[in-house]
C-alpha cells in the first residue's frame, strides 16, 4: 500500500486549502524554473525514464507522446491541450485535482508546454463542471498575479499563457480530435488521423493533447526523481494512479494508489469492501464503462495495471473501478451503458451511429427475455462488426460491454430467455 | 445520437444582458485572433443564461453576429451539445445521471422523486418552477446517485442522495431554502464516508515540501547547482526506449 508520503495529490479530497500559498506550502511550484533552466530535452527525458504513460485511458507512453513535436518551433506556434472532458462513467478524479489541487495542474501545463516549446496551453474542461471551472480560473488568475505562469513565467525568461476552455456535454470530446474541433468551435466530430495532432492539432499547429492527471503529475516526477516515480507497480506499468471507486462498495471514494494494486485489496482497504462481503460480488468494470466486465474469479487475484487486464480481456483504462454485487441484473447495466454510447455516439460513421443504438434495442428486449437464443450471437457479431471500424474509438468502446457481458454472462442473457419464454407457454398452454 | 429540434415557438429577439456582453468579451480575448470562433461553447452557453435557462433561434443568431459565423454554424453547435436546452425550461432545471454507477447506487429512487414531484421528463412543472430529465453520467460517480440542478443561482451538483434527500431538496428549492451542494450524507467530497483513511500524515501538510530542492534528481553534472542560467539543454544520456 501506498505511504502518504509517496501520494503526489495531498489535497484529493479538498480538506486544505487549494489556494496558491497552501498548495506552495504542500510543494507546489517548488523548484520549477530549476526545472526549465536544465532544458526542454532534459524535462522530456525525465518523463520518458518515470515510464509515465498517460492516464486518461488509452495509456500511451507520456514522454514519448511529447517527443513527437517538432524539435523546432516553425512558421505555426506549439500548443499543449489538456483534456478535462472527463465523461467516462465511473470516472471522476480529475475533477478532485482541479478543483483541490489545480496548482500542480497549472505548474504541469508549464512544464510540459516548455518541454514542447508550447507558449500557449488550453484546458479543456467537460461544460457540467462549473464549480470546478470558478476553482480552476481562480487558481489560475492567483498564478498569473505571482508572476507563476505570464510573461518570464516563474523567472525563468520563457512566456506562458494557460487559458481555460469548456464544453457543454459531449462525451465525444474527450477523444483528442474531437476535442481539438470543439475548441476551434464546431460539432465535436473526431477527424481522421493521419495527420496526428503532434503535425496539425488545434488551429493546424503542432499539438499534443494530455490528460488532466497525465501533466499533474510531471512536476513531482521532476522533483522526486523519475526512479522514485517508477519503484512504484510493475514494470512497463510503473507509478501512482487516482482510483475511483464506485458501485456496490461500503464507502465509495477516490484514491491515490499504487499502480498494480491487486483489485481486491484496493476495494478491501479503501472503499470498505463489497457490500454484503467479497462471496457477494458479482462482477467488476476496472477501467471505466469503455471495458469489458470481468466476473469475480478473475477479480479475486487480478492487479489493476495496463498488462495484467490486458491479459483477462478487459483493460485498465481510466482506472474507475464499478464494482456490482449479486443484486445486480447484468443485462440491465451493460444495457444502461450501451444507452450511454448511443446517446454520446457523434453519428459521424455509419457502423456507430447505426450500431450503438441497434445493440441497445436488442439490449433492451434481452433485458425482458423477449429475444432469441440466435440473437445472442447475431449481438456479439455486429459488436464486432462496429469494432475498429469507426474514425475513433468510441464504436470499440461501446462494442466491449457488449462484449463482455456475453463472455462472462452469456447464462444471464439465456436464464431470461428461458424465463420468459416458460411463462409464455404457461399462458399459452392456459389459453387453450 | 440525440435527436434536437428548435423550439416550435420562439421569441422574437435576444439581446445580450450587460453582464453576458461583459463575459463575452472576456471569452473571446482568450483565442488568437482570427480564431474568435473558438468562443461559439462559451457565448451560447452566457446567452442560453440571459435568456432563463433555453437558448432560443434569436439568441443563438447573435452569437452568431457576435463571432461572424454563419448562423447554421451556430445552429450546428447548439443542437449538436446537450447541455443547450432548445425549449423553455421551469425555474430549476433538474439533471438525474442515470448511467450505469449512479443506477447501481438507486438512481432509479430520485427518477421517482421526480416523476411524482414534478411530472413528465422535460415538461415544466405547474408551478413553473421544475422540469427535469435524465442524462448521462455527470462525471461525480463516487458520490452517486447525484443531481445537478441549474438556476439563476448557478449550476451545483448534489450528491449522495437518496429518495428522502433528494424530497427534501426539492421541498427546500420550491420554498425558496438556501440549499447546500455537494454531498447530501455528510461527507466532505469524494472521500469515504465516515472520513479519509489517507492523507493523514502530518509532514505533508508542515511545510517541510516547500524547502528549497537540495538537489533535482537525475540533474546533469554540470547543471547540479541550481539557479544557472538558461543553458544549451544538457545532451540526455538515454534519448530512446527509456518511455517502455
Amino acid at each position: 500500500m501506498l505511504d502518504d508520503k509517496d501520494r503526489i495529490f495531498t489535497n484529493l479530497y479538498g480538506l486544505h486549502d487549494p489556494g496558491l500559498e497552501a498548495a506552495k506550502k504542500r510543494g507546489a511550484w517548488n523548484g520549477t524554473a530549476e526545472f526549465m533552466a536544465l532544458g526542454d530535452d532534459w524535462i522530456v527525458t525525465q518523463i520518458k525514464e518515470s515510464g509515465l504513460r498517460g492516464r486518461g485511458g488509452a495509456g500511451f507512453p507520456t514522454g514519448l507522446k511529447w517527443s513527437f513535436m517538432p524539435k523546432e518551433v516553425g512558421d505555426r506556434p506549439h500548443y499543449l491541450v489538456v483534456n478535462a472532458d472527463e465523461s467516462e462513467p465511473g470516472t471522476c478524479k480529475d475533477r478532485d485535482l482541479m478543483r483541490h489541487d489545480p496548482h500542480l495542474l497549472i505548474e504541469g501545463c508549464l512544464i510540459a508546454s516548455f518541454a514542447m516549446r508550447a507558449n500557449a496551453c488550453y484546458i479543456y474542461l467537460r461544460g457540467e463542471y462549473i464549480d470546478e471551472r470558478i476553482a480552476l480560473q481562480k487558481a489560475i488568475d492567483e498564478a498569473y498575479a505571482a508572476g507563476h505562469i505570464g510573461k518570464n513565467a516563474c523567472g525563468s525568461g520563457y512566456d506562458f499563457d494557460l487559458y481555460l476552455h469548456h464544453g457543454a456535454g459531449a462525451y465525444i470530446c474527450g477523444e483528442e480530435t474531437a476535442l481539438l474541433e470543439s475548441l476551434e468551435g464546431k460539432k465535436g466530430q473526431p477527424r481522421l488521423k493521419p495527420p496526428f495532432p503532434a503535425n496539425a492539432g488545434l488551429y493546424g499547429c503542432p499539438t499534443t493533447v494530455n490528460n488532466v492527471e497525465s501533466i499533474a503529475v510531471t512536476p513531482t516526477i521532476l522533483r522526486r526523481g523519475s526512479g522514485w516515480f517508477s519503484s512504484f507497480g510493475r514494470p512497463g506499468n510503473v507509478g501512482t494512479k487516482v482510483f475511483c471507486i464506485s458501485g456496490h462498495v461500503n464507502t465509495p471514494c477516490n484514491v491515490e494508489e499504487e499502480m498494480s494494486i491487486p483489485l481486491k485489496t484496493l476495494i478491501e482497504k479503501h472503499a470498505g469492501g463489497v457490500v454484503g462481503g467479497w462471496d457477494n460480488l458479482k462482477a467488476i468494470i476496472p477501467g471505466g464503462s469503455s471495458v469489458p466486465c470481468l466476473p469475480r474469479d478473475i477479480c479475486d487475484t487480478v492487479l489493476m495495471d495496463f498488462d495484467a487486464l490486458k491479459e483477462h480481456r478487459s483493460g485498465l483504462g481510466t482506472a474507475a473501478v464499478i464494482v456490482m454485487d449479486q443484486s445486480t441484473d447484468m443485462v440491465r447495466a451493460i444495457m444502461r451503458l450501451a444507452y450511454f454510447y448511443k446517446h454520446e455516439s457523434c453519428g459521424q460513421c455509419t457502423p456507430c451511429r447505426e450500431g450503438t443504438g441497434w445493440m441497445w434495442r436488442v439490449l433492451t428486449r434481452m433485458c425482458e427475455g423477449k429475444a432469441e437464443m440466435a440473437e445472442i450471437d447475431m449481438l456479439l457479431d455486429v459488436s464486432q462488426e462496429i469494432e475498429g471500424h469507426t474514425i475513433c474509438a468510441l464504436g470499440d468502446a461501446a462494442a466491449w460491454p457488449v462484449q463482455g457481458l456475453i463472455r462472462h454472462f452469456r447464462h444471464e442473457i439465456e436464464d431470461k430467455i428461458t424465463s420468459y419464454r416458460a411463462d409464455k407457454s404457461v399462458h399459452a398452454v392456459a389459453a387453450e | 445520437m440525440s435527436g434536437r429540434h428548435l423550439a416550435k415557438e420562439q421569441p422574437d429577439s435576444f439581446t445580450f444582458s450587460k453582464d453576458g456582453e461583459k463575459k463575452a468579451k472576456y471569452w473571446i480575448a482568450k483565442y488568437p485572433k482570427g480564431k474568435e470562433r473558438s468562443a461559439v461553447i462559451p457565448l451560447l452557453w452566457i446567452a442560453q443564461k440571459d435568456n432563463g435557462g433555453w437558448l432560443s433561434e434569436p439568441a443563438m443568431r447573435a452569437v452568431g453576429d457576435r463571432l461572424g459565423m454563419a448562423h447554421i454554424r451556430v445552429l450546428e453547435v447548439a443542437t449538436f451539445y446537450t447541455m443547450f436546452k432548445l425549449e423553455p425550461v421551469g425555474e430549476h432545471l433538474i439533471q438525474v445521471c442515470g448511467t450505469t454507477p449512479c443506477m447501481l447506487r438507486g438512481s432509479g429512487d430520485i427518477i421517482k422523486v421526480c416523476k411524482k414531484r414534478i411530472g413528465e421528463k422535460n415538461t415544466i412543472s405547474a408551478d413553473g418552477k421544475f422540469t427535469w430529465e435524465e442524462v448521462e453520467c455527470l462525471g461525480a460517480c463516487v458520490n452517486a446517485p447525484m443531481v445537478q440542478i441549474s438556476n439563476t443561482a448557478g449550476d451545483a451538483y448534489y450528491e449522495d442522495l437518496n429518495e428522502a434527500s433528494m424530497e427534501k431538496l426539492l421541498d427546500d428549492l420550491a420554498a425558496g431554502r438556501k440549499v447546500k451542494h455537494g454531498p447530501q450524507n455528510g461527507r466532505h467530497t469524494s472521500e469515504p464516508l465516515g472520513g479519509a483513511q489517507t492523507l493523514t500524515a502530518k509532514a505533508l501538510y508542515d511545510g517541510s515540501r516547500a524547502k528549497p530542492l537540495k538537489k533535482i534528481p537525475n540533474a546533469p553534472k554540470a547543471a547540479a547547482k541550481p539557479k544557472a542560467k538558461k543553458k544549451p539543454a544538457a545532451k540526455p544520456v538515454a534519448k530512446k526506449g527509456a518511455g517502455k
